[in-house]
């Protein structure tokens, strides 16, 4: 029925159609009700002489504003919103119905389980009774990540192509882990454990989030916020998880049973693992919910953690008290300068671009500079102590991290103060932001890859 | 003539239902149908009168039921319910009475 000429017509129903159905409280069927009488008022317009995209414009003006319509259809149907916090099949979810995901996610989220059990059958059995194998901590990252890139190739309908490229990163992940000689408790083992998740995160997790448009920053700040989304489902997680263990621990001893074996060798590790894909899929079937979780914590805590570092450096000011450089001194700055760039970054991505600075503003700006102040303090103490005592692969990945997040805090500060003084726009800190991301993964991987050999595997 | 607000939103429900009980219909034909009643002074924004519809439909007021419509699209049509029916008559004597009260004063303000 569709001819050429009319093809931008339906062009515009469709978009129209498209927003109307972002809104949660109008559901598919409305959408179709609404289309159909769309599409009839736009047959008696175009029958009364007028062009197309006139007839168009009216019957979109008749509907009325897509807010206040989809306002009363909340007040028609109030349980909606409430639904929409429970896993709701889609009515109109596009091409892959919502049981076919469900029955993909719980089979990784098995697959991911059993991953986790998979080295017991090689002699590196997880249980309660005896130490945690360092296998597992090198190879953390590599019992998940890779069926939950599975999980986003399969829903972005990446093709195959794709799939055996961002094996490699896993492949190079597995044979940096165990093939260097690695030291069992040094310093260098230490390090390839925590930098080899942070690495295959952002290089193959997020890789196949973004669809293969590592390119396009929206994308990219979509993975900014599902990552932070993702942190707060998997601790909801693992609260219940916790209440669910209590539960085993005093259930079976009150039949005298001792259920460790089970809950330290197969529970907590098999959940763990699983809960990381269920968490996955909870976010990118409900981002609506959570999306305003991140910027409602945010809010909170930008104000305290402002008022911790001045009260901070006040103190050392007032008492003249030096920093007392030990290793989690290194770690425990790094890792305040993280939480700061996570709250401005979680602040950015929740922000609207085009809104005028306002007094949030200015308290992120002194939070960032007062951030800047207290790590250019710690910095000169970590420099001190390293010329003294020497290199070490700690200090020297502690030293190297802070300098990145001292670079893109110091560049947000300047941003920002633009920002605030009306001569730059917030969309260049955004843009900031996302562009510095592919740093963190570069040196998350150099210390994977060059530390060990560079310190001679200590 | 503006009519305000509040006063379309009260009358929305017994026009609608009134409607309905000529015979079923669908939203499209509803509106159409109140323009042509009111001579065009009714003027409601199109959308929101699907609400209106959905409310009755959950209070049991009307049902509703997709079928096909003559140009080949799923086409939700309304019926009037006997709860509707009850409805229609006791807004009508609501109306009635309010229509009745004004109409005595502004008798009495046309003598005076």
């Amino acid at each position: 029925m569709t001819t050429i000429a009319d093809r931008p017509l339906e062009e515009q129903i469709a978009q129209w159609r498209t927003y109307l159905r972002r809104r949660q409280a109008v559901h598919g069927p409305d959408v179709e009700e609404l289309e159909g009488h769309l599409r009839d008022q736009l047959a008696a317009l175009t029958e009364a002489g007028l062009a197309a995209d006139e007839a168009f414009l009216i019957a979109v003006k008749r509907m009325g504003s897509l807010d206040a319509l989809s306002r009363e259809f909340a007040r028609a149907h109030s349980e909606r919103l409430w639904k929409q916090l429970v896993v709701a099949p889609d009515a109109d979810a596009p091409s892959k119905t919502s049981r076919t995901e469900l029955l993909v996610v719980l089979s990784l989220a098995v697959a991911a389980g059993l991953a986790v059990k998979l080295p017991a059958l090689f002699g590196l059995p997880l249980s309660p009774n005896q130490e945690v194998p360092p296998f597992y901590f090198r190879n953390a990252s590599l019992f998940v990540f890779p069926l939950l890139t599975i999980y986003f190739l399969w829903k972005r309908e990446s093709g195959v192509a794709s799939g055996l490229w961002l094996a490699l990163p896993f492949a190079a992940g597995a044979v940096f882990a165990n093939v260097y000689p690695l030291r069992t408790g040094g310093d260098t083992e230490r390090l390839t454990a925590l930098h080899l998740p942070i690495a295959l995160w952002l290089l193959a997790v997020g890789a196949a989030y973004v669809g293969g448009r590592w390119f396009a920053s929206v994308r990219r700040m979509d993975f900014v916020r599902f990552s932070g989304e993702l942190a707060i489902y998997y601790v909801l997680i693992a609260l219940g998880g916790g209440v669910v263990t209590g539960f085993t621990f005093m259930m079976f001893s009150a039949i005298d049973m001792n259920p460790a074996w089970f809950v330290g060798g197969w529970l907590i590790p098999c959940g763990a693992a699983g809960a990381v894909i269920i968490g996955s899929w909870l976010v990118e079937a409900k981002q609506s919910v959570i999306e305003n979780m991140a910027p409602v914590l945010t809010r909170l805590f930008t104000p305290l953690f402002t008022i911790l570092l001045l009260a901070f450096l006040a103190t050392m000011v007032w008492t003249g008290n030096p920093i007392n450089v030990k290793r989690e001194v290194l770690i425990g700055f790094d890792l305040l300068l993280a939480v700061v760039v996570g709250l401005v970054l979680y602040a950015a991505s929740a922000r609207d671009p085009h809104a005028p600075p306002d007094f949030f503003d200015g308290l992120q700006l002194l939070l960032v500079v007062s951030a800047l102040v207290v790590d250019v303090v710690a910095l000169a103490a970590i420099a001190g102590r390293i010329s003294e005592f020497g290199f070490t692969p700690n200090r020297v990945a502690a030293l190297g991290e802070n300098l990145i997040l001292l670079v893109n805090l110091a560049w947000t500060a300047w941003l920002y103060f633009h920002f605030m003084r009306h001569r730059g726009s917030f969309a260049d800190l955004e843009r900031w932001q996302i562009a510095y991301l592919p740093v963190y993964a570069v040196w998350a991987a150099l210390v994977v890859v060059v530390f060990p050999p560079l310190f001679g595997y200590r | 003539m503006d009519m305000s607000k509040d006063l379309v939103a009260a009358s929305a429900t017994p026009l609608v239902l009134a409607i309905l009980a000529e015979g079923d219909s669908y939203g499209y034909a509803i509106i159409k149908r109140v323009a042509e009643l009111s001579g065009g002074h009714l003027q409601w924004t199109d959308g929101m009168l699907y609400p209106v519809l959905h409310r009755l439909e959950r209070q049991g007021h009307v049902a509703a039921k997709w079928s096909a419509s003559e140009n080949g699209r799923r086409r939700k049509y309304y019926r009037i319910t006997r709860e509707g029916r009850a409805q229609l008559a006791a807004q009508r004597q609501q109306w009635k009475t309010v229509d009745g009260t004004l109409r005595g004063i502004w008798m009495q303000a046309c003598t005076v």
